[in-house]
């Protein structure tokens, strides 16, 4: 048998996922990049994004924003604000906040200034994710 | 003496109040188990946060962050979580002394002082009070969320990094065991290296040897992105521990309130029966009385 990665996720509110994978791509800061079993020790920042993992011949896709992954001895933990499986995102909420981000960058475009663009944008980008990895973006 | 009437009605006020109370408990003692299992899915994120941090401030120059910057303390904040609602015997009020002996220490030494308050007890006090409140979250502890864990944060950050404020003190309600709830102090801001390394030196006992590791960005960059979310960590782990500590002093609160009850009811009716006792026995003297004067 080939040699496995532990992968785990972790967020403030919960162990996310803790399993052997066979690779694993995650949204860095400097870009995204895959780690399979026995890479070398890294430690780099996350940006919002998707990350998927195989298993076998299977696919998770996740939902990650913010925080760091690092790497070491076959063991792999990626720490994020939030992260969530494809299967456990809520597209309703998900929409809404894409609809909500969107109309505050509008205003924003069109003059009003106490609007924050980049938590806005943040927030855009988080809601676009989540509805990407739930395959829900048309 | 009380009447008879007067007795029997405070016993069914009494054990009104015990219902409560017995329920109180028992809703404490399940939110407690909420609370606590919050607490724990926490610890490892924490956990690993610092191994991180500690790991990366041993490689990189800590001169170099300005949040780790430290000043002459002119005025120094500090953050005080308490919890939204009372009924949870001396709690709210051991914080709050804690605070007040804190603020009295520094006003001693001539520094200014300042205090935020998560958790609407300490808001309630505070706000009445000739001092000047930074941070006000309120209604946060029945659901502790890193939002306001991140609001607050960012506050502190913004107040230290515009030189309004040397340094935030965090205290919360440290939980020691169910019994015991400890109002602790925690250095959150200037960060110090020091206390970066001792986490990782906990942490190091897990994880084994270390590593070289490859930095993506470079490991000053890390740090300076990481230290923010740092400074959140530690405020979502004091909301945490705070909101597991009230429902466990809430939880000895009521059970004594609940053995008080009991004890109170106990007496009571043991007062009606003497006093239902004395009344039948005048009764009988009476009417013994009366057949006496009637034979003549």
């Amino acid at each position: 048998m080939a040699n496995k990665l532990n992968l785990e996720v972790v967020t403030p509110t919960k162990l996310v996922v803790s399993d052997q994978v066979d690779l694993c791509t995650v949204p860095g800061t400097e870009g995204a990049f895959g780690v399979m079993a026995n890479h070398a020790p890294i430690l780099s920042t996350l940006t919002i994004g998707e990350m998927h993992y195989q298993k076998d011949n299977d696919t998770v896709r996740v939902a990650v924003s913010g925080g760091f992954v690092e790497v070491s001895s076959n063991q792999m933990t990626v720490l994020a604000e939030a992260a969530e499986i494809s299967d456990d995102i809520d597209v309703d909420r998900a929409l809404r906040a894409k609809e909500r981000a969107e109309k505050r960058l509008q205003e924003a475009l069109s003059g009003r200034e106490d609007i924050d663009v980049a938590r806005a944008k943040a927030a855009l980008a988080r809601a676009l994710t989540r509805l990407k990895v739930a395959g829900k973006l048309s | 003496m009380a009447s008879l009437k007067d007795i029997k009605q405070k016993i069914t006020g009494i054990k009104k109040t015990e219902q409560i109370t017995k329920a109180m408990n028992m809703v404490a003692a399940a939110k407690f188990r909420g609370a606590q299992e919050r607490m724990e899915e926490f610890r490892p994120y924490a956990g690993k946060f610092s191994g991180v941090m500690g790991q990366l401030s041993a490689t990189a120059n800590p001169n170099a962050f300005p949040l780790m910057e430290e000043r002459e303390i002119k005025k120094s904040m500090v953050l005080v979580v308490t919890s939204d609602r009372g009924l949870c015997g001396a709690f709210n009020a051991n914080i709050i002394s804690a605070a007040e002996q804190f603020l009295e220490e520094k006003k001693s030494q001539g520094i200014e002082v300042a205090v935020g308050c998560i958790g609407r007890k300490g808001h309630q006090y505070f706000s009445k009070k000739d001092i000047e409140v930074t941070i006000e979250i309120v209604d946060c502890m029945a659901k502790v969320e890193m939002v306001d864990a991140r609001t607050a944060g960012k506050e502190c950050i913004r107040l230290f990094l515009d030189g309004e404020i040397d340094e935030v003190h965090l205290l919360f309600g440290r939980f020691v065991n169910v019994v015991t709830q400890k109002p602790t102090f925690k250095k959150l801001i200037p960060i110090s290296a020091a206390d970066l390394t001792e986490a990782e030196a906990a942490e190091e006992e897990q994880a084994g040897p270390k590593a070289t590791y490859i930095y993506e960005p470079d490991p000053e960059e890390i740090l300076n992105i990481l230290m923010p979310m740092y400074v959140n960590v530690q405020i979502m782990a004091a909301m945490l521990e705070t909101a597991c500590s009230e429902q466990a002093a809430r939880m000895t609160a009521m059970d004594n309130a609940t053995r008080a009850c009991t004890d109170m009811i106990h007496e009571l009716t043991l007062a009606y029966n003497k006093a239902r006792q004395a009344s039948i026995t005048a009764e009988l003297m009476d009417i013994v009385g009366g057949a006496e004067a009637l034979k003549g």
